[in-house]
């Protein structure tokens, strides 16, 4: 998939994102399955509360990680969440 | 096995069997042959504890089970406080006795999940094997559960009396609205062992299946998860029972019995741990019966020396003392296994004429 720009991503209804307090990570939980998040991962995600676009996101990002491909890596991780159907 | 800062790796999972008590009778339950009195059972404010400590040692998702969970009339209770300890809670169902008020109380207490067990697609047959009427309130549970917008997984356990019928099962599923159907083709302790000559499939169900799930699959293109438990009698392979010992989840008991596995209750000798004298992090990290099969110092060969001992651990416990007496032998549904030819003559090519299979023996008190 190719994001339109006007998507506004957010997680879908089944999946929570939360902080790991003993495990110090990010996760996704959802039914029968925990998703261990990497590095900016969960920050990204936390930006996808279906109220900002994609651009407001990469443009966020931009600011709090100057220098870091976010242009290029955000919308395609965001892809990557979106088909397994994390993101909607 | 890394070590955690905190002592083993953290439980990310917690099943909690809130009463033994059920309306059903399946005849491969998983719960003991011996089962929990109704009067044994922890109290709500027992649960609560247990789960805020879960919480605290690591734990993310809470299945409540039994049993029938709904039997409990503080499951709104247990569930709230679940919630509230920050668990994904998951309510793992017959379906008998949900309806809309409690399904509504129950998600205005925090739940997360249900899941729902069906076993046949056909409704005389699903109450048959259920020895109960039921397959009408689990009709009704599904639609319930969908009006609500809550996740619905679909359980059915596979078997001799319900194989052939993986296409209309699926199909039910899917009409139900099921995000997730877990195909688990039965594991043989407990009830299910006794009942093992009635349940017992023939390969060419299970070809035939395995090939249906694949097709589904394709059909269904990832819009409803299908997940099939591998039916290891069949496989020559052993499965990595539980994640390993002590690893990934525990199990707690309507008494409050805490077991690294539900079918471990079976085990002599283990003398498990209980809630009511322990906390749960000692429980996981010092326990004896949660360190008696953890890691690899108790194998013994040809598991001690396999190169597939990381991913399978050796297998089941509980199978391989079900079927050897020794728990700590090599789970003989491995190929490997000095005891393999115990599954492989039930297994192997069917004789000519086939008897027919016994009836079942159902589950139920007193009847262990
Ligand atoms: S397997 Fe059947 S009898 Fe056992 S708890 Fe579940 S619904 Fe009840
Ligand atoms: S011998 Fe043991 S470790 Fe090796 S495959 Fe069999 S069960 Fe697994």
């Amino acid at each position: 998939m190719t994001a339109p720009a006007a998507w506004r991503p957010a997680l879908a209804p089944a999946v929570h994102l939360r902080h790991d307090r003993v495990r110090e990570v990010d996760l996704l939980v959802m039914p029968e399955r925990v998703v261990v998040l990497r590095g900016t991962a969960g920050t990204v995600l936390r930006l996808c509360d279906g109220g900002r676009d994609l651009d407001t996101i990469v443009a966020e990002l931009a600011e709090r990680f100057p220098g870091a491909p976010v242009a290029t890596d955000v919308p395609a991780f965001l892809d990557r969440m979106h088909e397994e159907g994390w993101i909607r | 096995m890394t070590a955690h800062p905190q002592g083993h790796p953290r439980p990310w999972a917690l099943l909690a069997e809130l009463t033994h008590g059920c309306p059903l009778h399946c005849p491969y339950c998983s719960n003991p042959l011996q089962l929990t009195r109704r009067s044994r059972e922890l109290t709500g404010e027992e649960w609560e504890r247990v789960l805020r400590q879960a919480a605290e040692l690591g734990v993310v998702h809470t299945h409540l089970s039994g049993g029938e969970p709904l039997l409990r009339r503080d499951l709104e209770v247990i569930v709230a406080a679940a919630a509230s300890a920050g668990l994904y809670t998951q309510l793992v169902t017959s379906g008998v006795g949900l309806d809309e008020a409690r399904l509504t109380a129950l998600t205005g207490a925090g739940l997360h999940s249900v899941q729902l067990s069906v076993q046949h697609a056909d409704p005389g047959a699903s109450d048959r094997i259920a020895g109960h009427r039921s397959f009408a309130a689990k009709e009704r549970a599904a639609a319930l559960v969908r009006e609500a917008g809550l996740p619905l997984g679909v359980n059915v356990v596979l078997h001799r009396d319900n194989l052939d019928a993986l296409d209309p099962l699926i199909e039910l599923a899917v009409a139900w609205g099921a995000d997730r159907v877990e195909l688990a083709n039965t594991q043989f302790y407990g009830w299910a062992l006794r009942n093992r000559a009635a349940l017992l499939p023939t390969r060419e169900q299970l070809a035939r299946a395995r090939e249906g799930v694949a097709r589904w699959r394709e059909k269904l293109g990832g819009r409803t998860e299908l997940v099939w438990v591998l039916p290891d009698y069949f496989e020559g392979v052993a499965k990595p029972c539980m994640g390993g010992w002590g690893a990934v989840s525990l199990t707690v008991a309507p008494d409050g019995t805490v077991l690294p596995c539900p079918a471990a209750a079976a085990l002599p000798g283990l003398d498990p741990p209980n809630v009511r004298d322990h906390a749960l992090e000692w429980i996981w990290d010092h326990s004896a019966a949660f360190n008696r099969y953890r890691g690899e110092e108790w194998m013994a060969e040809p598991c001690r020396s396999c190169s597939h001992r990381a991913e399978d651990f050796g297998g089941c416990r509980c199978q391989a003392y079900a079927l050897t007496g020794d728990a700590a032998r090599t789970d003989p549904a491995c190929a490997l296994s000095p005891d393999h030819g115990l599954i492989r003559s039930l297994t192997g090519p069917a004789p000519a004429a086939e008897p027919p299979p016994p009836g079942y023996t159902y589950r139920g008190y007193g009847r262990g």
